[in-house]
């Protein structure tokens, strides 16, 4: 792997920040996550430094608890999405066959519809709750995981070393994790980031329309939803979070530019 | 030629009829009573009853499909439970008013951002080029409702340009609608014109690495030649997918950005009947969506086969 590049090292830091917030936030948060400490959109002052919200609680603590919201749903996503993903696009690659066509026609399908359609129907459907939206996200997200993931491992499969070790007699088990698993991890940490992204974001914007995360859970999304009045004033309040959004998104892409940019032409789709 | 297109129609058409088949299954065989979900509170077994017999939930899920698809091909869309009014009357001057929007994005993005990806890439390496990068990379990061907010900040409440919601009703002026809609179509145009510049750098530059291409170099061409007779019309059939690609993309950005300047479109239309539980209404805005994606994938697709002719001609042995 080359070395980090200038604007790897500033996703590196941005991530890196993020992360910190989102194990420490209980303790770094002034404020309660509720707690209501003054009059609605007051100004940023020594106390408050964002200022407060639509409800007169503080803005910074709100957005420190938000992370662990914000960033631990997506992140669940996306584990949940690459180990359904994983399994079946190595599975299919493998089998080929009829497993490989089925597999596949039934991902395509998937992905005939626009993600957030297909989302939309679903929380129509069972309301929305935290692991609906985990389990919804990572289902219709999988298909991305899959497709990539089928292509890595028909390329390992037809390299020597994977003939030898089936000619060992290695099972299926062996094979994904002996032989495929180790040569394809570069490009899926670079998949991951992205899928991150696009999980992070897509959270967001459900929140941000009111289908996402629901009270008493409070994430960035739905924190510029609440706040969006705001602007009308002239007050940055529903920026704060919007921005936090952004920059978390900017990072990753930025070290996932990296990541890809020692890889044949890949583009970044969200 | 004509027989590829063809069959890549028929394909669009089944596709077509499979995401019929997910949107039904997906709002009518999850877990979840709807005549519950409908009446809330309020259920007493009565009117439960009374309301699924209305939806005609006691007939088997199979023949319940037919009867909605059937419905849909001829144009029926159902009743809205909410407001008891047919979806259709409902849905297509939203449908249109989205078009619009999408449309207005379009026409000035797409010609606009694969100038700028072709420009970047014959500029390879260049400050120009590393700028525009970054610049379509911070871009494509940045939510929606960021830009939105940022261009309301702006353009309506600091220097009072543009309006903050874009109010648009049947009947009113040309000038009037494009006031109306320019910063939604901004925000629209920032997100999907970074991609397609990015996509279309991309495409080109793997076109401009073919081993003809540095024929052309070393025959002593100049760059604008190489790039416009050698290098561009290989490059069409890339760019047209990804131009198409992000048109469609559009079609669901819409859904956000109409909701930060409560414009009042299709992607709006869906969201407050996933939050009100209107089936019907949720069922016909996800067909309307769903038929839009795949038809404008099913063009990309045409337009590229006519733009390639190794596509036109392919080996017998077939791919």
């Amino acid at each position: 792997m080359r070395r980090p590049t200038l604007t790897a090292w500033i996703g590196l830091i941005i991530i890196g920040a993020f992360a910190f917030v989102f194990v420490f936030a209980p303790w770094l948060a002034p404020y309660g996550l509720e707690a209501t400490v003054g009059v609605p959109f007051a100004d940023p002052s020594a106390e408050h430094p964002l200022g407060l919200d639509q409800n007169g609680r503080d803005l910074l603590s709100r957005m420190l608890y938000g992370a662990q919201i914000s960033i631990g749903v997506s992140l669940a996503a996306v584990l949940l999405s690459f180990s359904i993903g994983i399994p079946l696009g190595f599975f299919a690659a493998i089998r080929s066959g009829w497993t490989d066509v089925i597999l596949s026609r039934g991902v395509d399908t998937l992905m005939s519809v626009p993600v957030l359609i297909s989302a939309l129907v679903v929380l129509q459907a069972l309301g929305s709750s935290i692991p609906v939206l985990i389990v919804t996200i990572a289902v219709l997200d999988s298909t991305r995981v899959f497709r990539l993931s089928r292509v890595l491992a028909q390329g390992i499969n037809v390299m020597e070393y994977a003939e030898v070790a089936r000619l060992r007699g290695e099972g299926l088990g062996w094979m994904i994790r002996r032989e495929i698993l180790p040569n394809v991890s570069g490009p899926l940490l670079a998949e991951f980031g992205l899928r991150f992204c696009f999980s992070f974001l897509f959270v967001a914007g459900l929140s941000y329309l009111g289908l996402g995360i629901q009270p008493p859970f409070a994430d960035w999304g739905g924190m510029v939803r609440d706040n969006q009045q705001g602007i009308l004033y002239g007050l940055y309040t529903p920026l704060w979070p919007a921005g936090a959004i952004a920059l978390l998104t900017i990072g990753v892409n930025l070290v996932v530019d990296w990541l890809l940019a020692g890889q044949p032409n890949r583009q970044a789709n969200r | 030629m004509w027989r590829l297109i063809l069959a890549r129609l028929a394909q669009g058409i089944v596709t077509l009829w499979l995401v019929s088949v997910l949107v039904f299954a997906g709002t009518q065989l999850l877990p979840g009573d709807v005549a519950a979900s409908i009446l809330g509170q309020n259920a007493t077994p009565g009117a439960l009853e009374a309301i699924r017999r209305e939806l005609g939930l006691n007939e088997p899920a199979i023949w319940r499909y037919f009867d909605w698809l059937g419905g849909f091909v001829q144009g029926d869309l159902g009743m809205s439970l909410t407001n008891r009014q047919p979806v259709s009357e409902l849905l297509w001057p939203r449908f249109g008013n989205t078009m619009a929007l999408a449309a207005y994005a379009a026409a000035i993005g797409v010609p606009l951002a694969t100038a700028l990806g072709v420009l970047t890439a014959m500029l390879r390496g260049s400050v120009f080029d590393r700028v525009s990068n970054i610049g379509a990379l911070a871009m494509v990061s940045l939510p929606e409702y960021f830009l939105g907010l940022l261009l309301i900040l702006f353009f309506s409440v600091k220097w009072n340009l543009l309006p903050s919601l874009a109010n648009v009703y049947p009947g009113m002026g040309f000038w009037a609608w494009i006031e109306a809609t320019t910063l939604p179509m901004l925000v629209l145009l920032l997100v999907t014109a970074a991609q397609i510049m990015r996509m279309t750098r991309t495409a080109v530059l793997s076109v401009m690495d073919a081993p003809y291409i540095e024929t052309a170099w070393l025959k002593g061409l100049r760059t604008g030649r190489v790039v416009l007779r050698h290098a561009a019309p290989n490059a069409v059939a890339p760019v047209i997918n990804v131009v198409a690609f992000n048109v469609a993309y559009l079609i669901t950005g819409v859904v956000l950005v109409e909701v930060v300047f409560n414009y009042n479109g299709l992607g709006r239309f869906m969201v407050d009947a996933v939050s009100k539980r209107d089936l019907p209404m949720v069922q016909a805005a996800a067909m309307v969506f769903g038929a839009v994606y795949v038809l404008l994938n099913m063009v990309a697709d045409i337009g590229a086969i006519a733009a390639n002719p190794r596509l036109r001609h392919p080996r017998e042995t077939g791919a």
